[in-house]
């Protein structure tokens, strides 16, 4: 689904590299040609670049598991089908992600470890729980919008495989995006009572959306090094602008009201103003205290706990028939 | 003639459905992330199968029931899926196990209903048929890899399949309504596909040097709407939008 602005950079290493290879680096980034795997590159756009991808790829592996929680009680056959195949194309995109970040020369064990023991961060926002069936919409009108406000800049990433990666994954989060706001559109016009659980699910989401963008550009102390590497092409307060001025027509024409006393369009900027982030929250979820964040994780350790013996017969299987195959070459000779 | 024909569509949804609904519990909790898309992958077939079949019976029926209002609004003992399908996941092995004796019978079963006299059946069948291949592939595969793989994968494999074997008699049952829809041409004779279905798990079970089960005792019950006692829990889950929310749309 997404991962939001956590991405630090590690700048260490730099310090020892070869000033002009640094600077060919740089040109080339400048003048818009692709970095690829086997290019050099400064280890600190390595490493933001391995933990950035692989936030991502965690993300969207996490963001199963509140979707999946309806999957089972999805209202009619066609949104099960829908919700189905929209958590597959999550799981679809983290295998996809975690290839890019293994050019990076990192496997998609290690990263799996990171997330499993609580080292990787992942998108906060799945640490919010899902209550009822407009959750489902909300996730997909919001969190896949904002999603894709953050993921259509990185199509354009200086590193070829993200860049890649992000313009197929940005086709799918569209379709997600519009399927969410047609469920609750369809919700709304259905009848009072379902008209309240989407109110209820956009006062409860609203908020962590907007964090979904990651700290306010005063406090993003890391923003300027990609933006330099082009990894970035946009500041965290202007793609949240971006997403309100986008959504809060969107929630208008639902026939909803965004749960803000602050906002209101300021005609001279041609923006919507809003009130002050709970950052105190954000800070705090993204430190492992949200509603949802043992279980999560929890979740994801026992899947994979519970998975070990299938993986290990795989494995097992597949040496198995290498051997096999070894003893079949050698009795021919 | 009409009555036989809605429970026969019936009952194919059913076991559609209920599988599907299995199969998606799966959904984020599998053993590897391109299983977590592989199940999926299969439950959404099943789905679609659903679809189909419910709305061919609610047509069938007549009495303006849509695939919803068929799936989502009739009661424990008005459901005529097979046990196997509604049997719980389990581990890996149980679900792999549970596909593999159903996906072994659909396979031949799709393939012959697609001459059926009855053409929405059979250009369902059509589709499914190629469903059911990849089904039968995978569970296979995965059947030979767990049998084959290490001893705890092996022992739970093979308990997987003498734990669902008793319920793979079911699949060739056949009562009033599906003989006397084989004699109009429309129904497939599961008796039929019995030698196909044997073959395909031998095959399977020998190359996991896994040994089958004797024939033995065999459940029975779904088709007449005996379910196992985890269904109306399954049914409680699956049909919650619906019961709490009665006549909205969504």
């Amino acid at each position: 689904m997404y991962t939001q602005a956590l991405n630090a950079r590690d700048t260490e290493a730099g310090a020892v590299e070869d000033a002009d290879r640094v600077a060919a680096f740089q040109a080339r980034v400048d003048a818009e040609e692709k970095i690829e795997p086997n290019d050099w590159m400064p280890e600190g756009y390595r490493k933001t670049l391995v933990r950035q991808i692989s936030q991502h790829a965690h993300s969207e592996i996490v963001g199963m598991l509140p979707e999946g929680n309806w999957i089972s009680r999805a209202p009619t056959l066609k949104r099960k089908a829908a919700l189905l195949a929209k958590v597959q194309d999550e799981g679809g995109h983290g295998l996809y992600l975690y290839s890019a970040a293994e050019t990076l020369g990192v496997s998609r064990e290690e990263l799996t470890e990171q997330l499993l023991s609580g080292k990787a961060k992942y998108s906060s926002i799945f640490n919010y729980p899902t209550l009822t069936w407009a959750d489902i919409g909300a996730i997909g009108w919001l969190v896949d919008g904002a999603a894709i406000m953050n993921q259509i800049p990185l199509c354009r990433c200086s590193f070829g495989p993200y860049s890649r990666a992000m313009i197929r994954v940005c086709k799918e989060e569209s379709f997600h995006q519009r399927q969410g706001y047609e469920l609750l559109l369809e919700m709304v016009r259905s009848s009072k009572e379902q008209k309240e659980m989407v109110q209820d699910a956009l006062n409860r989401w609203w908020w962590p959306s907007l964090m979904m963008f990651g700290p306010s550009d005063t406090d993003s102390k890391h923003s300027a090094q990609s933006m330099a590497w082009k990894i970035k092409r946009f500041t965290n307060d202007e793609l949240r602008q971006k997403f309100i001025d986008a959504t809060v027509p969107q929630a208008h024409y639902l026939g909803l009201t965004i749960p803000d006393d602050k906002l209101a369009f300021n005609e001279e900027s041609g923006h919507w103003e809003f009130g002050e982030i709970d950052w105190d929250e954000f800070m705090r979820v993204v430190a492992g205290n949200g509603p949802c964040n043992r279980e999560r994780l929890a979740a994801r350790n026992k899947a994979h706990a519970d998975g070990a013996w299938v993986r290990e017969a795989a494995l097992a299987y597949s040496q198995k028939r290498a051997d096999r195959r070894e003893a079949a070459r050698h009795a021919a000779e | 003639m009409t009555s036989d024909l809605f429970t026969y569509t019936l009952r194919l949804a059913d076991d559609a459905a209920i599988l599907g609904q299995r199969l998606g519990e799966w959904c984020g909790h599998a053993p590897t992330l391109e299983e977590d898309i592989g199940l999926a992958n299969v439950a959404l077939d099943h789905i679609g199968q659903a679809r189909n079949l419910y709305s061919y019976a609610g047509e069938v029926e007549g009495a303006g029931r849509d695939e919803d209002q068929l799936c989502f609004l009739r009661k424990e003992r008005e459901f005529g899926n097979c046990l196997l399908v509604e049997q719980q996941n389990g581990d890996f092995a149980q679900t792999i196990a549970r596909q593999l004796f159903f996906s072994a019978f659909m396979l031949p079963f799709w393939r012959k209903l697609t001459g059926s006299t009855d053409e929405t059946l059979a250009a369902i069948a059509a589709k499914a048929e190629k469903e059911a291949a990849y089904h039968l592939r995978h569970s296979g595969e995965w059947t030979i890899r767990l049998g084959d793989g290490t001893a705890e994968s092996r022992a739970r494999m093979q308990d997987a399949i003498d734990l669902l074997w008793p319920y793979t008699g079911e699949l060739f049952e056949a009562d009033g309504v599906v003989e006397r829809l084989v004699a109009e041409g429309v129904a497939v004779d599961p008796e039929t596909l019995r030698d196909e279905w044997r073959a395909t798990l031998a095959r399977v079970c020998d190359e996991a040097t896994l040994p089958l089960p004797p024939e033995g005792w065999m459940q029975s019950g779904g088709r007449s709407g005996r379910h196992s006692e985890s269904f109306g829990h399954l049914l409680s889950e699956m049909q919650y939008m619906q019961r709490a929310y009665p006549g909205m749309r969504w």
